[in-house]
């Protein structure tokens, strides 16, 4: 205290400023360090996951079948349900049935001449299907349904499975030991059992896909959130914010899934191939989609059917159903390699 | 040890017990009327369904029903097969999925394997490529279009195989649904084996093994291969169960007479009744449940490290 009041006050008018008080650092070893430069989570998820080759191979694929989902059918100019029709020599009406894909500009490139057939001005990009239908929408038509289911599945994983999983483990104990009975009983009923079942209950359609989805596709999520939630929730800052008053649900869903969301998006990502696995099975057999609507399942059962007199029929449902799995494949990958990184990936 | 396993097999047997109620319940309140009352009169058809027991209360029924099913007496089809009994149809089936799942099985591990282990080994090479190139293939491309593809070039184009089932010709006839089955279990036990080895490669004490002086197969059969071996387990069987009980589509598209096939037409609904979906269903749920729990077992032995703990046991 003592040097306080000894020490003389510098009045600041009293004080002249020289050259040098003030310098700016305008050296050029001074620089921001960019290679360690702090940076938020996501943004180190996302620079992780760009760096990856092979997710964004997975990503622009995924992004490239949406558009053509959504965008495909109109570019062909028929309804994935319309019989493409043509004016024979007699003046009646033919079905384009069963012709191999075409491009007529092209072949008159090549070939130098037009298709000699009545169809000869109309494009088939996928060729038409037995009863003169345009593969290309249909395909396309079918893909949605693909897409629609994998939409579906992302709901029932993040509603059901992810809230299921989360509870279980927040409560403990006894809740949790009655929840986590269900799970096995529920996990060891395989979901052919179920469907099985189901098909007798329920019409054909699209509907029973989705139930059947409902009833089994959660339980993998619910494993999942339940570990990470036994991981995190006796860490301090759950503690605090139950002192400061919060409420379960606050703590479960604001405090403690922000932490856990990198594995259950990992998740999300490896059921959605599954997913749209059971609906193209079950479209296959028969209880999926109705006709004339289609889905990847049917149109593969179609050309399965007349594989020995139209080939070519069944390769743009097999290669857009093997595309959809590597590119939800590959960016779930990415994603597990990018949120979680293991030392050997960095 | 044995307390763990004596729980575990006590559980597995109320699970399943659970199940055969649920199923059983669920197709006795299913809606329709066994008996054609068109053809019948009432008289008959009481008759009838006191013959067969459908007056008691649903428990006894339950308890009746299991006491079949304890004598492995799964009643008999009403429309499949001219009401033979279940059990008779389903032993050929059985017989046939159990075959040709279990070459499968056979052949997806063992390649399967072999792959994993030698792209594990050339890490970064060709084979690691290949193996890696494989198991992508393997995991987004059905195994019915695999059998399709097998089919169409290789019966149809080339006449090297059948190209339909034939229960006389068993072993050659059984060479497309085999490979294409075993196409899904290879890709998968292929990528697992590749990324354990390779995690336990680079493990401390596979290093100190190494600085020792051990050095080939010793050294990847003793030290490696067991520890990689025990998460791969677990992928395992799940597989087997889908495998042994027929890959359905597959079966369906080449004509082979087994429970997959039985399975589809019960889902399609294609002339199998209920009789049937509750034999499968009991069936299906059995084999995945025993499975888990031969895993679970195995998973204890083959980890000296997961010994039981005292709560609940092996987690996955």
């Amino acid at each position: 205290m003592k040097g306080f009041e000894t020490a003389t006050v510098v009045e600041p008018s009293s004080y002249t400023p020289v050259e040098g008080d003030f310098e700016l650092l305008e050296q050029e070893d001074i620089g921001t360090d960019t290679n360690y430069a702090s940076q938020g989570y996501w943004k180190g998820v996302a620079v992780h996951f760009m760096r990856n080759k092979r997710a964004m191979v997975g990503l622009c694929i995924v992004l490239l079948l949406i558009l053509l989902a959504v965008f495909g059918p109109m570019l062909s100019g028929y309804a994935y349900d319309e019989i493409v029709t043509a004016l024979n020599a007699k003046g009646r009406k033919k079905a384009a049935v069963g012709i191999s894909p075409r491009i007529p500009a092209i072949h008159e490139m090549i070939t130098g001449e037009p298709y000699d057939d009545i169809y000869a001005d109309k494009t088939f990009l996928f060729g038409t299907d037995d009863l003169g239908r345009d593969l290309w929408t249909r395909t396309w038509y079918g893909a949605r349904v693909s897409l629609m289911i994998a939409f579906v599945t992302i709901l029932i994983d993040m509603i059901i499975g992810m809230s299921y999983g989360l509870i279980s483990g927040y409560f403990g104990g006894r809740v949790d030991n009655v929840m986590q009975r269900f799970v096995e009983i529920a996990n060891s009923i395989p979901r052919l059992v179920i469907v099985s079942v189901l098909a007798i209950f329920m019409k054909k359609g699209i509907g029973l896909v989705i139930v059947a989805l409902l009833l089994t596709e959660w339980i993998g999520m619910s494993k999942i959130a339940r570990a990470e939630m036994l991981k995190i929730k006796e860490q301090e800052y759950v503690l605090a914010s139950r002192t400061l008053g919060a409420g379960n649900g606050h703590i479960i869903f604001k405090e403690i899934l922000p932490n856990t969301i990198g594995p259950i998006i990992t998740q999300v990502m490896f059921s959605i191939p599954t997913a749209i696995f059971t609906e193209a099975f079950l479209s296959f057999v028969g209880v999926g989609i109705v006709l004339p609507q289609c889905s990847i399942g049917t149109l593969i059962e179609d050309g399965f059917n007349n594989i020995t007199t139209l080939p070519y029929q069944i390769m743009p449902p097999i290669i857009v159903l093997a595309l959809l799995m590597l590119g939800f494949n590959f960016i779930g990958d990415g994603l597990r390699e990018a949120l979680a990184p293991k030392l050997e990936d960095m | 040890m044995t307390k763990y396993v004596l729980k575990r097999i006590g559980m597995a047997v109320l699970t399943l017990l659970i199940i055969v109620f649920l199923l059983f319940f669920l197709v006795r309140i299913m809606p329709g009327n066994p008996f054609p009352s068109e053809r019948m009169n009432d008289q008959q058809i009481a008759n009838k369904r006191a013959e067969m027991g459908l007056d008691d209360p649903i428990p006894v029924q339950f308890v009746r029903y299991l006491w079949k099913l304890l004598h492995g007496d799964f009643g008999n089809g009403t429309s499949l097969y001219n009401g033979a009994p279940i059990k008779t149809v389903l032993s050929t089936c059985v017989k046939n999925s159990f075959r040709i799942g279990g070459m499968a099985v056979l052949l997806g591990s063992l390649v399967g394997l072999l792959l994993g282990i030698c792209a594990a080994l050339n890490r970064g090479r060709f084979l690691d490529g290949f193996c890696t190139v494989v198991s992508i293939l393997g995991v987004c491309v059905p195994s019915y279009v695999f059998l399709i593809f097998i089919q169409y070039n290789f019966a149809y184009k080339v006449t090297l195989l059948p190209y339909f089932f034939d229960q006389t010709k068993f072993l050659h006839s059984s060479v497309a649904p085999v490979v294409s089955m075993s196409l899904f279990t290879m890709s998968t036990i292929a990528r697992f084996t590749r990324n354990e080895m390779v995690e336990v490669i680079d493990s401390d004490y596979v290093r100190l093994a190494e600085s020792k002086g051990l050095y080939g197969s010793r050294l990847v059969s003793r030290h490696v291969l067991r520890n990689a071996l025990i998460p791969i387990v677990t992928v395992l069987a799940p597989l087997i169960v889908d495998l042994l009980t027929g890959a359905l589509v597959v079966e369906k598209i080449y004509g082979i007479n087994g429970i997959g096939k039985l399975m589809v037409d019960a889902i399609a609904g294609e002339g199998v009744d209920y009789n049937y979906v509750l034999a499968l269903g009991i069936l299906y749920s059995s084999l995945y449940i025993g499975v888990m729990l031969i895993v679970d077992i195995l998973y204890g032995a083959l980890d000296p490290r997961i010994r039981v703990s005292a709560k609940g046991g092996v987690k996955e």
